[in-house]
């Protein structure tokens, strides 16, 4: 352990002492908006302590960790993310639950898993990583106990969440067995020697391969994904929506591009399949949702699938495309679930398309924001989703994959309706019933309001001059 | 040059200002425009190859991206359309929203700045951002100020052009990286494009990515579903903006980018794309006949018109593209006024359905005498400008297929029996409302004596018109011939025994 190294794990220490912190302040009775604030606090610097950036690992942590600029972005995105439902989070929670200060521990702690699974060059940070991130996932998802979606969230995502860490587990202990060792490049080492794979180490990649859908709700494996987005408190659902899978899919491109996955066209064969299906059916499924939690959350499988597909584009451009794209989500996401929390009422989430009737006409500056994440989400011009979306189909055709871009046409066209259907909502003329709860927190309420105006700005500033953060992307990948 | 540019297009997003403020803006920028057209009117468009404008900034570098707008004859005119019926739509307009103003105008500035990006682009990727810029304002529009069944057909409008505007994107996509692979240099640019040396069979997909949302914007006879919708839900102005641009926006592109990026593979589908075109005119003037909604009605008849467009552009000679040009711009303007007219006529009455209407005449005899005008030009009677227009389509593809050319010549007749119906139902006969309507007011005779002189003049003189766009248009025909000497003999041979200009059939 070296003094680089420690730099290096600052990210990740600051968050677990911060959520050690907040404990022992929970014990002494602090009140929530300080709790907050310290955990707001710890995001940014550990945010902060990103921007020193090691040089090198020494030798013992580099068995079992890659600090590569491309797990940095995530880290960052992570971080960012973190702070930005941290922000949401104080609304939300004040309103409903009585005993909201636990909540922000297991949010450090699963941001902590999160930054563990981005980093992780060998099973067992994965594992541990992925333990962390989801069994604090368990709890975040059915905090708000009262509600019965909550309970049925949570125990849906548990057990889906065992099984696939089951499958996990399985998969690296046959790939354990036939290359005799855990660590990322020693198993690509192994298979360059080797030349074909086993059918022992095929079996466990297979099963890797599903445990990691299970987690991204790729199709097939998305069952769970709009039950758990239902049930769980609007924050969360953010959450999941966006760190928890932006870890997994770091870890996907971490563990498939050091092994090489591409040389087994099965493998490639069967992620094209699944990106396919991603694309399509997450699209299809999200047409006729009358509830925006279960849509938003169809159309994540459906951005999921499109990530997949830079992905599988496997060149230079493929990795910035995915960085872009998933810096494009994540600025779109939380602005979409941002406007989800601030409308959200005491007793229930504003998550029925109904709640949204007319919203332009009373409250414009939320609908212009949620438009705005909408179109960006559709991958219309003068937004972030845009120029995500450009990138990917830069990055696909550049590798030639006709097919996918095809696909990728087509299921933006069918999303592109139920988008649509949801400006068109808020456009309409709308009764004037809507409750308009008196504001307890004013000052917070101008909190999120204003972290909201900054990432629709984000969106349409990246959206007309993406050129500084696709420099950045660059600089930082190399 | 520049700044006048940019102010053009950045004065027009001024967002949430009243009605006054969007009709000074456009006038302004109308005024620019014509200036413009003034000043270089005397010039030889031969000079500096055609263009007269050229601004270029650094956008995305390291995508080969540049705001690259660049004007030539071509754009020029379209440009002046844009403007001049933005005007005629703002004022048109004035009366008719009453609600939600602010936001309607921003509307409607926002579509006219998209379509004069269009209009202006010479990146590929500019192109497809202002392509895309003009489809959500419009789909607002629809869907917030049209009539009873707006969501619907606001949906139709925006997925039928979005869908083919991704497989645009593809396209473009494609092509610059199949440029960039052969010369090592990867751009968006339009002129680093043109000498792109493409695979035919490559070639042949991308132009038909290009093509089709070209087509779907015209649009051409499969594609055409949406327009009757979006048409007849639009508000007034949406509709002639809609009819008098957007779709010129898809002729434009065939123009500009279809044609000379691709010429081999072009015209090795033209006979396809006219046959298309032919179906298109029959077919959209049979199923004029046979509305009896009256925005529906001139819905159908831009069908029928775009046919023609179609038909034109793909008979590659002059006479045919100088026809489209024309027809380009009468049919802007014959439509934008039926557009207005079905307006003031639904203001009025409350209906679009022609069959409760009739004997407007004795009470609204400017409405009638316009209506008759505009029927007429539709109907292409000669000395308005859509006789000179689809005459000299004609000619052109007669030169090229002579068999499509006298069926697209039995559209005329067609044209002239749905045209004559839809006087007949509306103005003349039987009175059927016992309630007396107002004639036109000071604004309205405004607007109508302005398409009214427009369309007479195109009619009559439209030697300036061709004398602006016959740069842009004779080397569209070097494009061609060009593939045709390495391609096509046969057609080449037609080619050789074209008049040199056309100055004289014009008139």
């Amino acid at each position: 352990m070296t003094v680089s190294d420690l730099n290096a794990l600052m990210p990740l220490t600051i968050i677990a002492v911060a959520s050690v912190v907040i404990m022992l302040l929970i014990a002494f009775k602090l009140n929530h908006k300080i709790i907050q604030a310290i955990c707001a606090l710890s995001f940014i610097v550990s945010l902060v302590s990103l921007s020193n950036r090691p040089s090198y690992l020494s030798n013992s942590l580099h068995q079992l960790f890659i600090i590569d600029g491309f797990s940095i972005f995530v880290l960052a995105l992570i971080l960012f993310s973190g702070l930005v439902i941290n922000v949401f989070s104080y609304i939300y929670f004040e309103e409903k639950e009585e005993n909201p200060k636990e909540y922000y521990i297991l949010l450090l702690l699963c941001t902590l898993g999160a930054e563990v699974l981005v980093i992780s060059n060998h099973f067992f940070p994965l594992f541990i990583g992925l333990e962390i991130l989801s069994i604090g996932l368990y709890v975040l998802i059915a905090y708000l106990r009262t509600r019965n979606f909550a309970i049925e969230a949570g125990i849906k995502y548990l057990m889906l969440a065992a099984f696939s860490s089951a499958f996990l587990l399985f998969g690296m202990a046959l790939i354990y067995t036939d290359t005799g060792t855990m660590q990322f490049n020693l198993i690509a080492d192994h298979l360059n020697k080797l030349g074909m794979p086993s059918i022992i180490f095929l079996v466990g990649f297979g099963l890797m391969l599903i445990a990691i859908g299970f987690k991204l709700a790729l199709v097939p494996f998305h069952m769970w994904t709009a039950d758990v987005y239902q049930g769980a408190p609007l924050p969360v659902t953010a959450f999941i929506a966006t760190v928890s899978k932006a870890a997994m899919f770091t870890v996907l491109i971490h563990f498939f591009n050091t092994i090489g996955s591409n040389r087994f066209q099965i493998s490639t064969l069967i992620i094209t399949l699944i990106a396919i299906a991603s694309m399509l059916i997450g699209n299809l499924l999200a047409l006729n949702q009358q509830n925006l939690k279960r849509l938003l959350a169809y159309s994540s499988i459906a951005h999921l699938g499109y990530l997949l597909f830079a992905f599988l584009s496997s060149n230079k451009l493929g990795i910035e495309a995915v960085s872009f794209y998933l810096f494009a989500y994540f600025i779109t996401t939380l602005g979409a679930f941002g406007v989800v929390t601030i409308l959200s009422s005491k007793e229930q989430d504003a998550d029925h398309i109904d709640n949204y009737r007319g919203l332009f006409w009373h409250s414009p500056i939320a609908a212009i924001v949620m438009t705005i994440a909408l179109l960006s989400l559709a991958g219309i011009p003068l937004t972030a989703g845009f120029i995500g979306k450009f990138y990917i189909l830069s990055a696909g055709i550049d590798a030639h994959l006709w097919m996918l871009a095809i696909v990728l046409v087509l299921s933006s066209v069918i999303g592109l309706f139920y988008y649509l259907r949801i400006i068109t909502t808020m456009f309409s003329k709308g009764d004037k019933h809507i409750i308009k709860e008196n504001l307890l927190h004013p000052a917070y309420y101008i909190l999120s309001a204003s972290t909201l105006l900054f990432l629709t700005i984000c969106m349409i500033w990246f959206g007309i001059y993406p050129i500084q953060i696709i420099l950045f992307i660059r600089s930082v990948l190399n | 040059m520049a700044g006048g540019l940019l102010a053009w297009l950045s004065g027009k997003w001024e967002p949430y200002l009243p009605r006054t403020i969007a009709l000074i803006s456009i006038l302004i920028v109308f005024g620019l425009g014509l200036t413009i057209w003034i000043s270089h009117a005397s010039l030889s468009f031969y000079d500096n190859d055609g263009w007269i404008i050229d601004f270029k900034r650094i956008w995305i570098p390291d995508f080969g991206i540049s705001f690259h707008l660049a004007m030539d004859g071509l754009s020029l005119i379209m440009v002046i359309l844009t403007l001049f019926l933005g005007v005629l739509s703002i004022l048109c307009s004035w009366d008719e929203i009453q609600e939600r103003q602010g936001f309607y105008y921003f509307n409607l500035l926002w579509i006219l700045a998209g379509i004069v990006g269009v209009f202006l682009a010479t990146d590929l990727f500019l192109f497809y951002f202002f392509w895309e810029v003009m489809l959500i304002p419009m789909y607002l529009l629809i869907g917030i100020w049209g009539s009873e069944n707006r969501i619907y057909a606001s949906y139709k409008f925006f997925i039928f052009t979005q869908a083919s505007g991704l497989l645009m994107l593809l396209a473009i996509l494609g092509l610059y990286f199949i440029n960039g692979r052969n010369t090592g240099h990867y751009s968006f640019d339009y002129f680093d494009l043109l000498n792109a040396e493409i695979a035919p069979t490559d070639a042949k997909w991308l132009m038909l990515g290009f093509l089709i949302a070209f087509v779907v914007k015209l649009p051409v006879f499969p594609f055409h579903t949406w327009l009757p919708d979006a048409h007849s839900e639009a508000p007034t102005a949406g509709s002639v903006v809609l009819a008098g641009l957007m779709l010129k926006t898809g002729a434009y592109g065939i123009l500009r980018f279809v044609i000379p990026l691709f010429p081999q593979a072009t015209a090795e589908i033209a006979w396809l794309a006219m046959l298309i075109g032919v179906i298109g005119i029959i077919y959209g003037a049979v199923l004029a006949f046979a509305q009896t909604d009256l925005k529906r009605l001139v819905a159908y008849t831009s069908v029928s018109h775009m046919g023609f467009i179609m038909l034109g552009a793909f008979s590659f000679n002059e006479l045919a593209l100088q026809g489209v040009l024309l027809q380009i711009i009468t049919h802007g303007l014959s439509t934008g006024a039926l557009f207005i007219l079905a307006g003031s006529l639904k203001e009025r009455l409350h209906t679009r359905d022609i069959n409760k209407m009739g004997g407007l005449w004795a009470d609204a005899p400017g409405i009638g005498t316009t209506g008759l005008i505009f029927a007429m030009a539709s109907c292409g009677l000669p000395g308005l400008g859509n006789f000179i227009a689809e005459f000299m389509i004609l000619m052109g593809a007669f030169k090229a297929n002579i068999p499509l050319a006298v069926i697209a010549t039995i559209g005329l007749v067609l044209s002239a029996i749905y045209s004559l119906r839809l006087m007949q139902k509306v103005f003349l006969g039987p009175k059927t409302d016992e309630h007396s309507i107002k004639d036109f007011s000071l604004r309205e005779i405004i607007i109508m004596a302005s398409l009214t002189i427009a369309i007479i003049w195109t009619g009559v003189y439209p030697q300036p018109i061709i004398n602006t766009v016959n740069s842009s248009i004779s080397k569209l025909k070097e494009y061609y011939s060009s593939a045709v000497m390495i391609e096509e003999p046969i057609v080449k041979k037609e080619i050789k025994y074209l008049p040199k200009s056309i100055d004289n059939d014009g008139k």
